[in-house]
């Protein structure tokens, strides 16, 4: 119990996936700009990770992996080259999924949302969680903490920098600063500030 | 289409409507492999070779492309070239492969690429689309080279290896930034880029979110 959630701070504190591994970087600069939205962005990566990740670490276990297809008599095939694509198939398909249900039964929660699902698809951190997993050899658990906690490092990080932007708009800027460059700058600070997480969490 | 317009597809995207600072697309990348000039110059033309290929290719079958089905089409268009790339990066240059670990991976979720296909080469002939990604990927590039480059040199006193500014501990004079190799500067660089960028086209200069005060009072 304790190794789970000491991977689930890790990749929530420790490995902050916008800020200390600059993925997801287009959504969160792009969708940072009022609080209600970034809220509704880091429920729905959190909600997708923690499903995506450890629904390839079976399917990659269970089919892509080095000799993984042992069970089905062909012990000397490697299909570990087609990960990209069955990772990002099983994205598209869990986020068009989660739309669809989300439409059916809360369509409050799905107003909310709006455009934010479909953009998921194309989101850098939601494949970058598969693609780790399958660099660091996570198990089931593992991924479902990892998932889990890299949706929830991006939803804090995402969620601060917006309040952050919000107390700027009435800021006198130079500007060429106004906008982008002062989001990058201030990217930089909390990343700073995250870095100082990596003591936390021993190896 | 005049030589001309062609010209002005290639030059617009490189300062004027660079992908990075003005459009906001393929960030993600751009900044996390940036530590050295080859990692860097690496990832910029794998990311130009997926773009100009996977513009020729969806622009060619652009009629024949439901619009429902669009983006999964091109996702799986971009992820196989991704793929050819990623193969080849592992059995010509496995060491810089290693160190590019997921990122080269990663250009298939690259908002650059998807937005050229999605806003161009979807509604334009080949030859076109794939000047316009030439362009964008030759102005994606010219960014990384510039952060790759400085955060190289003040990092390490190197550029591409080569050692410019002799380090203390090899008896040189120069005390290297340790914290140009850290994440935090990558984001720095960016913006004050973005900051000079648009000192100078002031025209690229986002509007103000509101007016401050006392120009509502002297309006008032």
């Amino acid at each position: 119990m304790s190794e789970f959630f000491s991977l689930f701070i890790k990749a929530a504190l420790v490995e902050n996936m916008p800020l200390t591994l600059f993925l997801g970087l287009c959504t969160f600069l792009a969708l940072s700009r009022r609080p209600g939205t970034a809220v509704g962005l880091g429920i729905a990566v959190t909600a997708v990770m923690a499903v995506t990740v450890p629904l390839n670490q079976l399917l990659y276990n269970a089919i892509l992996a080095p000799g993984a297809l042992r069970w089905a008599g062909f012990p000397d095939i490697d299909l570990s080259y087609l990960s990209l694509i069955v990772f990002i198939g099983v994205i598209a398909a869990t986020v068009q999924l989660i739309e669809m249900l989300l439409d059916r039964f809360f369509p409050a929660i799905y107003a909310a949302f709006g455009v934010f699902l479909p953009l998921l698809t194309v989101q850098c951190a939601i494949l970058a969680g598969s693609l780790f997993m399958v660099e660091r050899r996570f198990d089931f658990t593992d991924s479902i903490a990892y998932g889990m906690g890299s949706g929830a490092g991006f939803a804090v990080a995402v969620i601060m920098l917006s309040a952050i932007r919000t107390r700027l708009a009435y800021a006198d800027l130079p500007a060429g600063l106004r906008g982008l460059g002062i989001t990058f700058i201030l990217a930089g600070m909390m990343s700073l500030g995250f870095s100082s997480f990596a003591q936390m969490v021993t190896q | 289409m005049a030589a001309g317009n062609l010209w002005h597809t290639l030059t617009e995207p490189l300062v004027d409507k660079n992908p990075i600072t003005l459009q906001i697309l393929g960030i993600c990348s751009a900044l996390a492999v940036t530590t050295s000039l080859d990692t860097a110059l690496t990832m910029a033309i794998s990311l130009t070779v997926v773009l100009v290929l996977s513009a020729l290719v969806v622009s060619l079958i652009r009629k024949h492309i439901p619009g429902t089905i669009r983006l999964i089409v091109q996702i799986v268009i971009v992820a196989s070239l991704v793929i050819v790339i990623d193969q080849f990066l592992q059995a010509f240059f496995f060491d810089i492969s290693r160190r590019l670990s997921v990122f080269v991976s990663l250009i298939t979720t690259n908002c650059l690429v998807l937005g050229r296909t999605e806003s161009f080469s979807r509604n334009n002939p080949p030859f076109p689309s794939m000047v316009d990604a030439l362009g964008n990927g030759l102005g994606y590039s010219l960014i990384l080279c510039i952060i790759g480059s400085l955060r190289e040199l003040f990092g390490n006193g190197s550029i591409l290896g080569f050692q410019i500014l002799r380090t203390v501990d090899q008896g040189g004079w120069y005390v290297p930034m340790n914290l140009m190799l850290l994440a935090p500067s990558a984001f720095f660089l960016l913006g004050g880029l973005v900051w000079a960028i648009r000192s100078i086209r002031t025209d690229q200069a986002e509007a103000p979110e509101y007016a401050p005060p006392e120009t509502a009072e002297r309006a008032g």
